[in-house]
């Protein structure tokens, strides 16, 4: 009755509309109408130019850590550090961005660069401890999370800045800000970044489905011992899949710095970029164009949330237990995945 | 009218597409062992899985102590007497063996468990069918054979008086065989019955009272074991004449291929498994490792290929070294490895037959240029390879997890001998498989040495050393002690050398 492709697309769907009818029963237990919050969402996701410019920026940065997460999950790694890979690409791609002159030719690709190198980095510390000592990347990548987080703060403050909470905005040379696209969108801040991660997506695919590279990870991913019986080399592989990985979330935080606010501020908490990747990864199947596709979910919903207090008078709060009842469905999709077995045994 | 405790009438079971059983008459007598006997996908497994009440069956009756009775899932099975013992063991472990047996059914004593009572129930059991299992012991502490009788001890705890046995001996040592025919021939004497799965004939015949056999899906007999043979089983099995003496040519060995002076090995733990061994194998000839596994076996073999750092040594191919090169590197100069784990080191089970037949060659051409795979080359490569190796699989996209083990074993040998290599390690390359799978890689590793090429076969199983080696090596204790000729010994003999007693013919040639 399935095909296994199916199977694929159709148990992340079924979640979706899952986590949607809980929400909707949520909001009639508080005594809101569910049709009024959710038209209330979609209008506020593409009702207008403003709103769609919107649910593309934000989506633009998912899309990147979605991949950043899903990339490591193919290598067999669960890369819980795309935080921190975000915040200090946002501070590289800024400190490029900010410090140097140069033809926007050779200036952005720099900034862009810069950001997926200290993305990079941040993964190769993880990735470097889990092939040499066997050390678990979960631990390490949170670590580095709150690294991250304090060091870039530091620099903004004390090297970037005289005591100041933000950096300097980017030059002309190095933004991703397109006026045309503002213009055409109402003035949202819709930035060419959506081309930066749907060339990003396009790479990951090729990489991994085209390359011996990819062949070798996808191998390690599945079964390190048959990969290193067949002369493959897992350490450098594990330390590859989880640059990889940070690169992409590093071109996240390139999204932030260059695109969205052209500078840097310090930060008291997490942003949760790099932690949505990780719901944005498992959504799509850890698979590239899946990835694309939940992080438009996401950002859709992120965008058009905002929409519902003012739109259907649904509280914030209660917006964000709705989408958190999706990532639910999503996470526990295997149930999905029984009953739908037990669907096919039965209906055969 | 025959006392049987469980009665299987023509039981048909269907899945889409194939029909896996059909026409299939299982009659097992209390206090008797019944084999039932079918070559690997034949259907056994399914229909024990529907004596089991995991899946119901399209057709046919089953009774259990005369009674109609309909068993809609495991706890019914459960309840009515029948215990399984998977082929892969379901057990806890870092539990205890006590807490594992009592898992699901615990006694309780004021809301708690009383483990002190189940400890005693569990030794009491141990003890009256000689099972010899230590209830406070964990279970990752405890052998595979041990783990085995816990795994019994779980079934009877539970009041279990017909054991279906899956395929006991395939994970066992020949001592633990030994063993496990001992318990069960005391089980059966205490009025159990035993259901046992399997297609190794000579345990049939040392053991069970009749069998049952059938192919493809369908039931062909029930015969009584008494009055059969080896051959004429093997034949209703397969439904053919089976050669169990491999037929071969003597062997005329040429130059030296894999020269092993010295070789000093420690394992995991830092323990000397290889000390100090000296081993060749020349072009053109099979040389058979005996020995009990755990005489430093693995490692031997893990350093040969690159696996494993050696401590001392050298490994020398065709006179160069490769003494500690990469697995890559010893697999470029000339050496395949048929793994002794197919699932854990053999396969990528997640990856389709077809990559899987590159996993060490997709980056040469021509299945990849400037790091670039072609898949149309390697999945050509593959289906020629399928066909020549005849392995069974519905295309070159299906994963190979979904693959029999037999089929799986196949396409790691088509792979592995594909390459030609100048020396094919063959590690317990039949372990688990039906005759009709054995006698064909048997077949394929006689080829290749006729070929001109040096195989280093390992097993456990003394048949396949004598049928198919051209000198036998005894391993014990991480040495070579003794090089035999097959024709020249026999498998008492050999049982004695590779326990470890020395005698005169010591140090061979």
């Amino acid at each position: 009755m399935f095909s296994n492709r199916m199977f694929n697309i159709l148990v992340p769907i079924i979640s979706v509309v899952l986590g949607l009818i809980a929400g909707a029963i949520i909001m009639l237990g508080f005594g809101y109408n569910p049709f009024q919050g959710y038209l209330a969402l979609i209008d506020g996701a593409f009702g207008n130019a403003y709103f769609f410019g919107e649910t593309i920026r934000q989506v633009t940065p998912y899309i990147l850590t979605g991949l950043a997460v899903a990339f490591a999950f193919r290598a067999g790694l669960f890369n819980i550090g795309a935080e921190g890979q975000v915040i200090v690409g946002w501070l590289a791609a800024v400190w490029i961005g900010t410090t140097i002159e140069a033809p926007m030719i050779v200036h952005l690709p720099l900034a862009l660069f810069a950001a997926a190198l200290a993305g990079g980095m941040w993964g190769f510390v993880p990735g470097l401890l889990k092939a040499k000592l066997g050390v678990h990347e979960v631990i390490i990548t949170i670590m580095m999370n709150y690294i991250a987080l304090y060091l870039t703060n530091h620099l903004i403050r004390n090297v970037l800045t005289d005591t100041k909470d933000t950096t300097d905005r980017v030059v002309e040379s190095a933004a991703l800000s397109s006026e045309w696209l503002m213009t055409l969108t109402s003035y949202s801040r819709l930035h060419w970044g959506i081309l930066v991660a749907l060339v990003a997506a396009v790479f990951m695919w090729f990489l991994l489905e085209k390359t011996t590279a990819g062949y070798e990870l996808r191998s390690v991913g599945y079964n390190r011992h048959a990969s290193e019986y067949a002369g493959m080399k897992v350490g450098k592989n594990i330390i590859l899949a989880m640059v990889i990985s940070g690169g992409f979330a590093g071109l996240a935080g390139a999204m932030e710095g260059l695109g969205t606010f052209g500078y840097m501020p310090t930060h008291s908490a997490f942003t949760n970029i790099g932690f949505d990747g990780i719901a944005v990864a498992l959504l799509g199947g850890n698979a590239a164009l899946g990835t694309v596709i939940a992080a438009f979910l996401f950002g859709t919903l992120k965008i058009g949330a905002l929409n519902m207090p003012t739109g259907a008078g649904v509280p914030a709060e209660l917006v964000e237990i709705v989408i958190a009842l999706i990532i639910f469905f999503v996470a526990s999709s295997y149930i999905i995945r029984w009953a739908l077995l037990r669907l096919k045994k039965e209906g055969k | 009218m025959e006392n049987y405790v469980v009665e299987m009438l023509d039981i048909r079971k269907e899945f889409p597409g194939i029909v896996a059983n059909d026409n299939i008459n299982l009659q097992v007598k209390k206090g008797e062992i019944h084999a039932l006997l079918g070559e690997n996908g034949a259907g056994k497994s399914t229909l024990m899985n529907v004596l089991f009440g995991l899946y119901q069956p399209e057709k046919g009756e089953i009774r259990v102590k005369g009674k109609k009775v309909k068993i809609t899932d495991p706890n019914v099975a459960n309840e009515l007497g029948i215990g399984m013992v998977h082929q892969h063991f379901m057990l806890v472990d870092t539990f205890t063996v006590t807490q594992n047996i009592i898992l699901g059914s615990e006694p309780r004593r004021y809301g708690t468990i009383d483990i002190k009572k189940a400890e005693k129930d569990v030794s009491e059991l141990s003890d009256r069918y000689g099972l010899r299992v230590d209830p406070k012991a964990k279970i990752r502490d405890i052998s595979v054979g041990m783990q085995q009788r816990v795994e019994i001890l779980k079934t009877l705890y539970r009041g279990a008086d017909v054991l279906i046995l899956d395929e006991p001996t395939a994970v066992l040592t020949p001592q633990e065989i030994k063993e496990l025919i001992g318990i069960m021939k005391s089980l059966v004497k205490q009025g159990i019955s035993i259901i046992l799965i399997t297609h190794k004939l000579k345990e049939i015949m040392e053991v069970c009272d009749r069998c049952t056999v059938i192919r493809k899906g369908e039931g062909i007999d029930t015969v009584n074991v008494s009055e059969t043979n080896v051959d004429d089983l093997a034949s209703l099995m397969v439904g053919r004449e089976i050669s169990f003496t491999t037929e071969k040519t003597p062997a005329e060995p040429k130059q030296s291929v894999l020269n092993i002076h010295e070789l000093k090995v420690l394992d995991a733990r830092g323990v000397e498994m290889v000390k100090g061994l000296n081993l060749e194998v020349k072009a053109g000839e099979i040389v058979g490792i005996a020995g009990v596994d755990g005489n430093g076996q693995s490692e031997l073999i893990e350093a040969i290929t690159g696996l494993r750092k050696t401590e001392s040594g050298k490994v020398l191919l065709n006179d160069k070294e490769i003494t500690n090169l990469t697995p890559r590197k010893v697999t470029e100069a000339g050496v395949s490895h048929i793994p002794q784990d197919r699932h854990k080191f053999g396969l990528v089970l997640d990856f389709p037959i077809g990559e899987n037949m590159v996993l060490q060659t997709y980056y040469q051409k021509p299945y990849a240029k400037n790091g670039i795979l072609s898949f149309n080359k390697i999945y050509d490569h593959a289906k020629n390879l399928i066909k020549e190796y005849d392995v069974r699989t519905p295309n070159v996209f299906t994963k190979a997890r979904a693959l029999s083990g037999g089929n799986q074993q196949k396409a790691i040998i088509a792979r592995e001998v594909d390459r030609s290599p100048d020396l094919i390690i063959a590690a317990q390359p039949t372990r688990g498989l039906d005759v009709g799978a054995i006698e064909f890689i048997h077949k394929k590793l006689i080829e290749e040495r006729d070929k001109g090429r040096a195989v280093l076969l390992i097993s456990f199983e003394l048949d396949e050393i004598m049928n198919v080696s051209d000198r036998i090596a005894v391993m014990f204790d991480g040495n070579i002690v003794a090089n035999v000729k097959p024709e020249e010994t026999n498998e008492q003999e050999l049982g004695l050398l590779m326990a470890g007693s020395r005698k005169e013919k010591v140090g061979g040639e």
